[in-house]
């Protein structure tokens, strides 16, 4: 429970907190639109369709200016290099902007069809009482003209269209109408290309799709604008509507009962949006502004299977474990940035990331960068970032378990590399005295670097006399027969056939319990931190290992699952 | 963007327009608005056009993800054959589809969103995309070791029996070379 706690407790926080403000919002407003008297007439005209329509239509205000502000992903490193006060969780939160950004999306697509279902309605209803469908207060109510004297309630003006179309035509002629059917069509557009399947598989068409933003959002702050929500202003003399509705004939002739005004509100949205708009378009400038920055290769090296290694230089970069980069190669795509987790540790004067052929970008990279002769320099590339909350729990623990899945070890070399150089030159920062490094791969295919990492690191640790500090175990989970026919012919050799390391590869998937009951007979009196970079079902395994192999008795070992976003 | 399928967006857009006409149509019928005979026709309208998107096709390139359930569907959608199979048809049949939702004001965002599906549908029809059902894959069990129908005709190949006879006198230099080392 407590883990529970600490791992979710501010999230559970934050989200009981904005449900509780939308919540709150729709409950004012549709009271608002409900009881107040300025709106009896026009109430008297929709029913409770009117408060149906506001009360959403609040929520989108608060929602649409909360959508901009997740996707900010330079102003939010900003906020958090600030925040180093607070505590890591607060930081963390950060890190699931993404998650809020979507959340957010949600709400917005669903109080949309609310407040369409309502204007649908709406209209229909205003329609029928210029008709003269509904009783003699509708009727009378729905004639006032907007001439000095009076002002209309009823926006159907005009009756001498075809009464089936008048809806229609009042949408298509009312700048309201007109500004919610763009966005509303830009909403749909954007939701469908952002499914996870088209995202996963078609990541452009979901990228310059999503720009029609800008249209939702142009539409947005005009479609309050034409005074189409209309109220009961106050007459002189006054015009009591409780003695009045009733006399709707007599209006205007009798001193108790004058012809009552209507008038709308100015467009309100504007107020919401303005500050998070600004913070976008400051966003986007500072993205262009690093990508205008000048960035050095240091080393560009070809990796087996496919993988590039990039070692650059960039002035005023500084750059944390497990944080991540954006890169744009102009040469490539002008607009495309695809995001790489970094691979060097910040105690080296340069930053690397390892790319994988995984598609078009990456593929023509790869085959620019082959291309290039010896030692010159690669294409103009533009670096955003770095990104993400630093996973410096990890120096944190005297014994740490790091378990990597598959493309999750890549952070992991980073870390790797920094408790190395942290433990050479004898940094008080790190705690660490002994790692256990599980590496689950389906197959080292493409993963060739990182094992050379380990054998580096290995043949290090060994020169110092510290072989013990680093103990890691490779878990092949989708070997076949050829594999233990090769592993059987070399059974006898030094090192690993596959790795070329001195520990033994392991195949299929680790045994959790052995593996736990190993650290904990090691370390009988230590706090054991495990990190999982991998799939969420792995993350529920270890979360209850943990949970079993912890002791109560504070002397003796304790585990500790830290739940990291990699 | 030369490996987009543009039929997988207009499939969801589809879906999604399908959804909205039957929604408009379900308010308009229910509020029993003026028209509301086109709101009628738009939730058939809709309906069908739900059932039919639902199934995804297979993708040309890389690994296809069902939408759940979708079996039965697609089973339904292939019995058409070339009708379902060729986007030009859906194109034109979504085109046809959408016309009607235009008459009446509740149903007049499912009819626009239909025509964009239709729009996108054409497009993937021009680049020769199709539609292809997602059917399970029959995994073929493999014996393992092989087949023991056809034994092997002929023996092993041995050296000649002058040397397979075992010389006691050079072990050494004996044919054979024990590949794990014998100990007693």
């Amino acid at each position: 429970m407590g883990n529970w706690i600490i791992n979710h407790g501010l999230t559970s926080l934050i989200l009981v907190v904005w449900m509780a403000i939308n919540i709150f919002l729709f409950v004012w407003y549709y009271f608002i639109y409900d009881l107040n008297e300025e709106y009896y007439y026009t109430r008297h005209l929709l029913g409770s369709a009117l408060s149906w329509a506001r009360a959403p239509a609040a929520v989108l205000n608060f929602n649409c200016m909360l959508i901009l502000l997740p996707v900010c992903r330079n102003l939010l490193s900003l906020f958090r290099g600030s925040f180093v006060c607070c505590g890591r969780t607060m930081r963390k939160q950060l890190d699931k902007n993404l998650s809020f950004h979507k959340l957010v999306a949600y709400t917005i697509a669903l109080m949309t069809a609310v407040h369409l279902i309502a204007h649908l309605l709406n209209l229909e209803w205003y329609n029928n009482s210029r008709r003269g469908v509904y009783d003699t207060l509708s009727t009378a109510l729905s004639d006032l003209e907007d001439t000095e004297n009076t002002t209309y309630l009823n926006p159907m003006r005009r009756t001498d269209t075809d009464a089936q179309q008048s809806p229609t035509f009042l949408v298509f002629t009312s700048i309201a109408g007109i500004t919610g059917v763009i966005i509303t069509l830009a909403l749909i557009l954007i939701i469908t290309s952002s499914m996870e399947f088209i995202r996963r598989s078609y990541f452009e068409v979901f990228w310059y799709t999503h720009h029609l933003f800008v249209v939702f959002f142009a539409g947005l702050v005009i479609h309050g604008a034409g005074f189409i929500v209309r109220k009961q202003l106050t007459t002189d003399p006054p015009h009591n509507y409780t003695l009045c509705k009733d006399r709707s004939a007599e209006w205007g002739r009798i001193p108790e009962c004058p012809i009552p005004k209507f008038g709308g509100g100015p467009a309100q949205t504007w107020w919401w949006v303005i500050g998070p708009m600004i913070l976008y378009v400051c966003e986007r400038l500072l993205r262009f502004i690093r990508y205008m920055q000048k960035v050095q290769y240091r080393k560009i090296v070809m990796h087996p299977s496919k993988v590039l290694e990039l070692q650059m230089v960039k002035d005023g970069f500084k750059m944390d474990v497990g944080q991540y980069i954006f890169l744009n190669c102009p040469a490539i795509s002008e607009l495309e940035w695809h995001p790489f987790t970094m691979t060097s540790a910040p105690e080296e004067d340069f930053f690397s990331v390892h790319i994988r052929s995984a598609g078009d970008w990456t593929d023509k990279l790869i085959d620019i960068m082959q291309k290039l002769p010896e030692g010159a320099q690669g294409p103009k590339m533009g670096v955003d970032g770095p990104f993400g909350t630093a996973s410096e729990d990890v120096f944190d623990y005297e014994v740490s378990m790091l378990v990597g899945a598959g493309i999750g070890i890549t952070p992991f070399a980073s870390i790797l590399k920094s408790i190395w150089y942290k433990f050479k030159i004898s940094n008080p920062k790190l705690r660490t005295r002994k790692i256990y490094f599980y590496w689950l791969c389906r197959e080292t295919h493409a993963f060739e670097w990182f094992a050379d990492l380990l054998q580096v690191l290995e043949k290090e640790m060994e020169a110092r006399g510290m072989g013990d500090f680093l103990t890691y175990k490779l878990y092949l989970t989708g070997w076949d027969q050829s594999h233990i026919t090769h592993v059987v012919v070399h059974h006898d050799e030094d090192t690993d056939v596959v790795t070329g390391l001195k520990q033994k590869t392991h195949y299929g998937r680790p045994e959790w319990d052995k593996e736990f009951e190993q650290v904990r007979k090691e370390n009988p009196t230590s706090v054991v931190g495990t990190f999982l970079c991998g799939p969420a079902v792995l993350a529920k395994v270890l979360e209850k290992k943990c949970a079993k192999y912890s002791d109560v008795d504070p002397r003796k070992t304790k585990f500790y699952f830290n739940k990291e976003n990699f | 963007m030369g490996k987009i399928e543009w039929a997988m967006w207009a499939n969801e857009q589809a879906l999604a327009s399908g959804l909205i006409l039957l929604t408009g149509g379900i308010v308009a019928v229910a509020g029993q608005f003026r028209g509301w005979q086109f709101a009628a026709y738009a939730i058939a309208a809709g309906a069908f056009v739900c059932l039919l998107e639902y199934p995804r096709s297979k993708r040309a390139k890389g690994t296809s993800v069902e939408r759940t359930g979708q079996y039965c569907f697609t089973v339904c959608v292939k019995s058409f054959g070339p009708l379902t199979r060729n986007y030009y048809v859906r194109a034109f049949l979504h085109a046809a589809l959408c016309v009607p939702g235009g008459f009446v004001l509740a149903t007049v965002l499912g009819c626009v969103c239909l025509g964009i599906a239709s729009l996108i549908y054409l497009a993937a029809a021009i680049r020769g995309e199709h539609w292809e059902p997602i059917l399970p894959r029959k995994k073929e069990i493999r014996q393992p070791g092989g087949s023991v129908a056809n034994p092997p005709q002929n023996p092993p190949p041995r050296p000649p029996p002058e040397m397979r006879r075992k010389r006691v006198d050079d072990v050494e230099g004996a044919a054979y070379d024990n590949p794990i080392p014998v100990s007693d």
